[in-house]
């Protein structure tokens, strides 16, 4: 499978590690040079510096033959932008982007993009760890 | 009408500020705070802090009753979500969307901005027609760009020169709306002379302007 990841930070670093050791080819797209160092010497995919929201950069990192494109980066509107960008003019059919701001996130889900949002997957797992060692929580 | 603007940037303040003197209501949504200080005092309460792309900003705002939300902030990505939610989420009926990048302007509109402004792109089209020997410049874009309005410089050997305008065989759906002679604009009637020098200021189908650019320089 060929993949294109948005965002060199922890979570596009280690998605892109775990993808590469398994043998898929990938390509991490990051602004700063210095984030690649995240992906550790073993990493045997490709990297490249710019943006993801300018098709040009895109298209050099493989987009036109990539079957799936994930948008990381810190930014929620670059996410976003860079999503329909894969979507909308390279057709990419697996997407998937995250935004922090749970609105947001809702909007776009429901226009069709597949999104995680951190805030509510964690909060979520935050509040049940609190249920678990106090059972007594859910009925003050 | 009223008016959101997202983005206190040059362009964000100067909007802001004729769109108020076309009396219009307008609100004008700027993150930075020092920012927003300073344009409460010059332009009143008009201006509110926060981030244009977060439904908790628009909402405060009263995006659910706006008429249009124009986006001029920097950032492209941020102007295109700024459109977007106020769309989808709060059902504006115009969103505009300032676009940096050029480039950007068609995938704007595929992906639902009712309408792009390129700044860069007026920039160089302003610098096209200040270039004297160009003879062909496109000048406007009209109703969703299916008509334009463009200039032609008519020199000693067109094969329009010194013609009527009744002989000239123009594309279909090409009208001389007037003709440039020196200093003055002059109507194009069908009897009208075409003579060298003139610049003839033409409304044509966008389909159609290649074939006349095609016949004029000639």
């Amino acid at each position: 499978m060929n993949v294109v990841v948005m965002g060199s930070g922890r979570v596009g670093a280690r998605v892109a590690t775990i993808l590469d050791q398994h043998g898929h080819r990938v390509c991490v797209v990051d602004t700063n040079p210095d984030s690649f160092r995240r992906l550790g010497d073993s990493f045997g995919g490709d990297t490249l510096i710019g943006t993801g929201i300018d098709e040009d950069v895109l298209r050099r990192a493989g987009i036109e033959d990539a079957d799936v494109f994930i948008a990381v980066t810190n930014g929620d509107n670059r996410n976003i932008m860079a999503a329909q960008v894969a979507r909308t003019v390279f057709e990419i059919g697996h997407v998937i982007l995250r935004i922090y701001d749970p609105v947001r996130e809702d909007t776009y889900r429901r226009l069709g993009l597949h999104t995680v949002c951190p805030t509510t997957t964690i909060s979520a797992m935050i509040i049940d760890q609190i249920n678990d060692f106090l059972p007594a929580y859910e009925e003050i | 009408m009223y008016i959101i603007v997202v983005g206190g940037g040059k362009v964000g303040y100067y909007l802001t500020k004729t769109l108020l003197v076309e009396g219009h209501e307008v609100l004008l949504i700027e993150r930075d705070r020092q920012k927003v200080e300073v344009f409460s005092e010059r332009l009143g309460s008009v201006v509110l802090a926060g981030d244009g792309a977060e439904a908790s900003t628009l909402s405060a705002a009263g995006a659910q009753r706006a008429d249009v939300v124009i986006a001029v902030t920097g950032e492209d990505e941020d102007n295109l979500v700024v459109c977007q939610m106020s769309k989808v989420k709060f059902h504006v009926p115009r969103a505009i969307a300032r676009v940096n990048n050029p480039r950007n302007e068609l995938l704007f509109q595929r992906l639902g901005i009712d309408v792009t402004v390129s700044q860069t792109e007026h920039i160089l089209k302003l610098i096209e027609q200040k270039i004297p020997e160009k003879s062909f410049v496109h000048l406007l874009n009209l109703r969703h760009d299916e008509l334009t309005i463009v200039e032609a410089h008519v020199s000693g050997d067109s094969k329009v020169a010194n013609k009527r305008v009744s002989e000239v065989e123009f594309p279909v759906h090409c009208v001389i709306a007037a003709i440039i002679r020196g200093p003055d604009p002059v109507m194009a009637l069908p009897s009208t002379e075409i003579l060298p020098g003139d610049e003839l200021i033409i409304v044509t189908h966008a389909a159609e302007e290649e074939m006349l650019q095609a016949m004029l320089s000639q």
